[in-house]
């Protein structure tokens, strides 16, 4: 990490940008701008030489780059805003796009994001709209029109102090953020007010996403221990639920110390829970 | 006697008055500025970036409910990408192509006059359909 750090440092002294393809995987810092893949020839290395003719100078088509979260448009350039890793997808089946970069970074400050699945804690009820704290800087306004099968005469029981999973409709810096319980077709696919008991506790918004991942052995092993019940809030709430209190609160130590453990302590730690 | 003004001086007043408004306009009198189209797009959702699970999941029967959610979430982030995914029909091709033949006939005897009627009959199976029976021509009397 060290090594990686230094050269970063390096590279920042000589003031020049670098390509995004060079940088993959590897630390990037604030401030730092990179270059996408069409870019970097016309840059070239430093006057040697004559620039390659190319026959098809003039018209290239482009394609549209996405730059995700941790990243800036500066020009034709990628802005860096925050330090982590910065991280590359392929475009999919689709074929259009260009590809998505993004800076994979760690956090605990939520800020809400459109289309984010999160858990907010009911904390007013006024009128028409509940008032839902999600984490960020302003509390979401949600309204009772917002659930499945909610109509004027027939409103959701829905009480200060509850838990809700719902989603962002509206999320931007200028706006109060809205969310609702339902997707577009009407349906809760989920969401709503989580049940009764259970524990919510707060982690990192890295460790959401890393349990999030398509191939997280964390939670395929907490799987077979016993029967429980999880949601993951994007804004970093984690709610657990399972038979009994105590099985509860091993199951949130475990969640909130995977951040921090190697896969093999991990390992010991199951194996040690399975035997009792 | 006229009444009112004739259309010519009403087109005259008419261009004075529009040529009074469009010099009360003001009006920007800088260079035209071309929109650099952008490659880029910004966004700042993690969505788009990692294909994460559905946040709600239960394990060992737990929540029956959120397990079925589970299947039913995850497998859609994945066959999105399928295209062209086949539908399953709740009525074959064939009964559909039974069921329109006979409807044709049971509509066209409501349509039909009385006389007509009498060209639809009933097939074994109570299908309606029509009979075409050769039309009854004048015969010329032979000599």
């Amino acid at each position: 990490m060290a090594g990686v750090v230094a050269v970063a440092a390096e590279s920042l002294a000589g003031g020049r940008a670098r390509a995004a393809r060079t940088v993959l995987d590897q630390v990037v810092l604030p401030g730092e701008e990179l270059l996408l893949p069409e870019q970097e020839d016309a840059e070239g290395p430093g006057g040697t030489g004559e620039r390659p003719l190319r026959l098809n100078a003039g018209v290239r088509a482009r394609v549209r780059v996405v730059c995700g979260p941790g990243l800036r448009r500066c020009g034709d350039r990628l802005l860096v805003t925050k330090c982590g890793r910065l991280r590359y997808k392929e475009p999919g089946g689709s074929g259009g796009g260009g590809g998505v970069y993004w800076v994979d970074s760690q956090q605990k400050r939520y800020v809400p994001v459109k289309g984010d699945h999160v858990i907010g804690i009911v904390t007013a009820k006024s009128g028409d709209i509940f008032k839902v704290d999600v984490g960020g800087s302003e509390p979401a306004s949600l309204s009772y029109l917002a659930f499945e099968g909610a109509t004027k005469r027939n409103r959701p029981n829905v009480q200060v102090g509850d838990l809700i999973y719902g989603q962002f409709v509206v999320a931007n810096k200028d706006m109060e953020p809205e969310m609702v319980c339902i997707d577009s077709c009407g349906r809760a696919n989920g969401m709503g007010v989580i049940g009764q008991d259970g524990l919510l506790f707060k982690v990192t918004l890295g460790l959401i996403r890393k349990l999030l991942a398509p191939d997280c052995e964390i939670l395929q092993e907490v799987g077979k221990l016993y029967p429980l019940e999880i949601v993951f809030g994007m804004n970093g709430r984690i709610w657990v639920k399972a038979k009994t209190i105590q099985q509860t609160l091993i199951l949130a130590n475990i969640l909130e110390a995977c951040e921090h453990m190697t896969a093999d302590q991990r390992k010991q730690i199951f194996s040690r829970l399975a035997e009792s | 006697m006229q009444r009112g003004l004739d259309s010519e001086t009403k087109r005259q007043l008419e261009e004075e008055e529009k040529k009074i408004i469009s010099e009360e306009h003001w009006y920007l009198d800088l260079p035209e500025l071309k929109e650099k189209e952008c490659f880029i797009i910004e966004e700042q959702s993690f969505l788009l970036c990692e294909d994460l699970l559905y946040g709600r999941m239960s394990f060992r029967g737990f929540n029956p409910e959120v397990e079925k959610l589970m299947l039913q979430m995850n497998s859609k982030n994945k066959t999105e990408e399928v295209e062209g995914e086949t539908v399953e029909l709740d009525v074959s091709d064939e009964e559909m192509a039974r069921r329109y033949e006979t409807l044709v006939g049971t509509i066209g005897k409501k349509f039909a006059k009385k006389r007509d009627r009498v060209n639809y009959e009933e097939d074994e199976n109570g299908h309606v359909k029509p009979t075409v029976k050769a039309k009854k021509m004048f015969l010329k009397p032979q000599d």
